[in-house]
This record gives structure tokens, sequence and C-alpha cells, in this order.
């Protein structure tokens, strides 16, 4: 099966230093782009039709091409690796295993639009990363692969490195570049995008851990060769997240037409029990049920049955779970890890909270499922970035698709499965 | 808590970042290692170095979960409570280490040994549930696995 992002990490013996990449063809797209010009590298990745991995699917090329143009200096580059949506932890195997793969793609990035600069934004939660990344841009910097003129052309490029400490909202890019600047990571108004105005209000390329990593490989095959991999809707591999109810949750890399259906049942190992509904997109995508399984799981696909794709994080939820129980831990997620900057997400996840809270202590209402419907409505159009847009979609989705399951607990003040605690009577 | 002795490293770290603002983040790590908590020594240090108001360090110091102002355990342990951890049984987990260690999430035991604190999500979803100690990752847990841990690390220090 075609590996991309993988392809060093799954052999036998592969470590995360210099030697080892440089084994498996390391740094030999970054040579290659050096002796081509920029714009010869963003034609090759506009032609992969590579679009961005943290879920937003923005067209790669397209931004690097935009960074590129922009009138302002100094530019930067800066990698999202704060993997926070729960059910991902695909970013974690690139960033301690093939922490190489990730820097030569963000010097290519840096070649190709004009930066010197660099920065790594990694999630607090993963010591373990954050130190492998420094012995490696050591490592990089000691082989000229990063530093001063690298490998002797007229080009510099730095990456530093810096630690988040436990925000979600930081995965947003704005909130990201706001905590990078040594502020609360609260999201900005957009426009002006990164692009234009991003580290520093200067023009900057912010990707995700995965999107980057697929660069080094494009630049070596050609644009034309991804292009033709997986879905032609957003064609190239995906790191999938298997986790929840399967017997064998992991990290699967496949072409992007792989099936919801194959990925569960044939690389996840089946659903432990059965199964009832499951999220393919992390806690920020609508439920899909059983009869959705066919669909392929490509951005457009994903979105077309109802839901997205977002970081890839499928999450499996079987039937001895009460869809009730499921959405109110997900209302206590994103009320929990709100910013608070902007009030319909502010107040939205806390009213959401509340009332979910209610319903599963046999205290709710019927007009409390018509509320969180307009609620979602309201976030949707109206909240600052994508945490507060998105953060009821797993809940109206549970209360569309389990209507049933949420009016007994609201007519009877009883939860079925005997979950809730339904502690008014 | 004397300032003293990490002084020198906050010092070096506002420095790598030119007295600018960006350096605020690092340094709070840097003290919160060393310590286990910030302290109000260190936001004033942090104040007058970055030439900001110290209210403006407290407030971005507080805007982030993994900062404290009180007094951590030896053993932070970081119970993760995201949705595949939820569905895998976390509550049970999060249950046996409260009834071990005697606290509830947010507290730190009375000799100073165990914090409990609850996560959103650590990014080990395929080993769930799941929880960091310190560094450490422990995956798959079970209530009975948890009181194994926890004795085995009550019995470390004794031996040491």
């Amino acid at each position: 099966m075609m590996k991309i992002l993988l392809k060093n990490i799954n052999k036998d013996g592969y470590k995360p230093d210099v030697q080892s990449y440089l084994k498996e063809h390391g740094y030999q797209a970054l040579k290659k782009a050096l002796e081509t010009s920029p714009e010869k590298v963003i034609d090759e990745v506009k032609k992969s039709n590579l679009v961005g991995r943290g879920g937003a699917a923005f067209p790669t090329g397209l931004k690097w091409e935009l960074a590129r143009k922009a009138s302002d200096s100094p530019k930067y580059v800066v990698c999202n690796a704060d993997e926070g949506e729960p059910g991902t932890f695909k970013d974690r195997l690139i960033l301690e295993k093939d922490p190489h793969l990730l820097i030569e793609a963000m010097t290519i990035c840096g070649y190709t639009i004009g930066a010197e600069t660099g920065f790594i934004y990694i999630r607090g939660e993963y010591p373990k990363a954050y130190k492998f990344l420094s012995e490696a841009v050591k490592d990089a910097e000691r082989n000229n692969y990063l530093g001063k003129n690298v490998l002797r052309s007229t080009f510099s490029f730095k990456i530093n490195l810096y630690r988040g400490a436990g925000a979600y909202v930081c995965g947003e890019e704005t909130a990201l570049l706001d905590s990078l600047e040594g502020k609360k990571g609260q999201s900005r108004v957009k426009p002006p995008f990164p692009t234009f105005a991003g580290y520093k209000d200067k023009p900057t390329v912010l990707n995700n851990v995965e999107t980057f990593s697929n660069v080094p490989s494009i630049i070596l095959n050609g644009g034309e060769w991804f292009s033709k991999i997986g879905s032609p809707l957003s064609p190239g591999t995906k790191m999938y997240c298997i986790s929840g109810d399967v017997n064998k949750p992991g990290v699967y890399e496949l072409p992007t037409n792989v099936t919801l259906r194959e990925l569960i049942e044939k690389y996840g190992g089946g659903v432990h029990g059965k199964l009832k509904a499951v999220l393919p997109g992390g806690t920020s995508s609508n439920f899909l049920l059983a009869k959705d399984l066919d669909i392929e799981m490509d951005y457009p696909s994903v979105q077309k049955a109802g839901s997205m794709l977002g970081s890839g994080a499928v999450i499996v939820v079987n039937d001895k779970h009460c869809m009730v129980d499921v959405a109110k831990r997900c209302a206590e997620f994103f009320d929990y890890e709100s910013c608070g900057k902007c009030s319909p997400c502010r107040e939205g996840t806390k009213r959401t909270r509340e009332i979910l809270g209610n319903i599963t202590r046999g205290d709710g209402e019927l007009s409390d499922l018509e509320l969180l419907k307009e609620l979602q409505e309201v976030m949707y159009d109206t909240s600052r970035c994508g945490l507060g847009q998105a953060a009821l979609n797993p809940i109206r989705s549970a209360i569309e698709k389990f209507t049933d399951e949420f009016k007994e607990h609201i007519t009877q003040k009883k939860c079925p499965l005997g979950i809730c605690p339904m502690e008014v009577t | 808590m004397p300032l003293q002795k990490c002084k020198e490293e906050l010092e070096k770290t506002l420095k790598e970042h030119n007295f600018e603002k960006e350096a605020l983040i690092p340094c709070l790590h840097a003290a919160q290692e060393k310590y286990g908590c910030l302290t109000e020594e260190v936001i004033s240090f942090l104040a007058e170095g970055l030439k900001l108001p110290r209210v403006e360090v407290y407030s971005t110091a507080s805007f982030y979960s993994m900062f404290t102002f009180e007094q951590t355990g030896e053993y932070v342990i970081r119970i993760c409570e995201s949705l595949p951890c939820y569905l895998n049984g976390s509550k049970q987990i999060l249950d046996a280490l409260s009834k071990e260690l005697n606290i509830k999430t947010g507290q730190t035991t009375q000799d100073k040994k165990f914090t409990i604190e609850s996560v959103s999500c650590l990014g080990l979803c395929d080993k769930a549930p799941a929880m960091m100690i310190n560094d450490e990752i422990y995956g798959n847990l079970t209530p009975e696995r948890v009181k194994e841990i926890i004795l085995e690390l009550k019995k470390r220090d004794v031996e040491i």
C-alpha cells in the first residue's frame, strides 16, 4: 500500500536521526528544490492538488503562492503541531519518529515563499515530540540542512521550537499566532488571513504537520504523481486516526478513496460491539450512521454526507453508549476549551452544557431540543473562529439522528441504557 | 520560594528572545518546571523584564491550563477526558485514582506527592483510556492497573 508520510516510520529499525533519514533519500527534495526556482516548486505543489490536512482543506500550493506574492517582509513559515482535536494522534507520529521529514518540508517552504524563519508550535502535552524535534533541529543545523547558506546556497533558514501550554483553541491558526507572540491564545478576526498578515502581522504560511510532510515526496516525484493517488476530489494519502469502540485503534495512512467502512472494518479491526454512530472528523464533526459507511474518506465526499473529515479522527461509538451522555461529554469539552473572546461561543458552549446536563438529570424539556438547534445556528453564523462555529455539530447531529433517545430522557425521565444519572423524579 | 534559583535561566530565555513578548510562554514553562508552579515573584520578574504590566503576565499565564499558581505534587497525573478515552472508561480510571489517593481532580495529596489534573485530550486515543504522569505515558488503563502504578510510585520514593 502506498505510503508517503509513514514510508520511513514503518521501516524496521528506523530512528528519528539524520543518518536514518538520509538513507531514505532524506533532504534530496530540498536539494532538488534549491536547484530550481521557487515558482517551479509552487507549480508542483499546485499540480499535486494537496489540500491542508489540519481540517480546513485549503489548497496548499495556492497558500504558498499567495505568501510568495505578498509584498510585505519578513515572511514566516509556521507549523501547526498543536494537535488537539480529540481523537487525533497522527502528527505525534511524525514529530516523534520522523522529525527530519517536517524540517525538510518547512525549509522547502521557506525557500519557496522567501522566508528565513520558521516556527513549530508543539502542543504542551507532547514533551517527547519537543525533545526529539530539538535534537533533530540541532542535527540539521550541524549538517547544513538548516542555518546559514543551506547546502551552500544563498538561502538561510532557521527553525524555532515553541511549546503550547494546554489550550485547544491554539490549534486554530490565528489563536496559535497570538500564542506564538506571547499572548493569550485567542482567535483574530479574519480577514486578513495569516498568508497576508500572520506572525507579527507579516505574511505567514501556516500549515499542519501532515500537510507539510507531503511536500518532499511531491517535489521528488512530481505534483502529477501525487494528484493521481486516492480520490481525485482531494488526492493523496491521509493519516486516519481510528479510536473509540474499535478492536484495533491506531493511525492508518491510506489513499483518500478508502471508504469509512474499510477503515473501520478492515483496518480498525471492526467495531467492538454494534456500531451506533461515528464521528469521521473528531468531536467538531457531525455524527454519521451505519448507513453512511460506504462514503469515500476525502474532504468533499464526507461533507456531502453531512459531516466533515476535519483532521481525520474517526471516533466509533457502539450501542452500549447513550447518545445524550456522549453529546454531554462533547459539550463539556467545548465549554472548557472556549477561549472566551466572543460571546456566542463563550455563552453558547456554557448554556449547551447546562441544558444537556439538565436532560441527563431528568430535568429537561422538549423545547430544549429546538433551543439547541437554534443555538447551533447562531453559533455557526456568529462565532469568531472554527471552535465556536463547529462546537455544536456533534450535539445537533446527535439530537437529529437519535431524537427518540433524547425525547425518552425528557418525557419519561429515563435513560434507556441506565447511564445518565436521572436524579430528578 | 527563592527566585534566585531560576533567575539565571529566565534571564537567558529573555535574552534569547531579545526581551520581546514572545519570551513569556517559554519563561513560564521554565519557571513552572523548576518549581511545579508559578509564583508572584516570577510574575513580577517577567513583567519587569518584558516591560509589561503584571496583570498582563498574570492574565496570559492563567489562560493556559498547564500553568498553575498552586504548588503541585512531585507527580502530576493528567487524566485524559477526551471522547475516545471516555468511551473506554476514563471515568472509572479517575474514580479509581481519586479513591486510591483520596483526592479529587485539581487537588494535591497532603504529602505533596501526587496531583490529579484532568485534560481535554492527550493524543493517546489508540491507548485509551490514558494518562500521563509527569512526562511518562500510561495507556490501556484499568482501575486495577492504576492502583498498581500508584503503589509502584509510592514504593519508588521509599527506596530512594
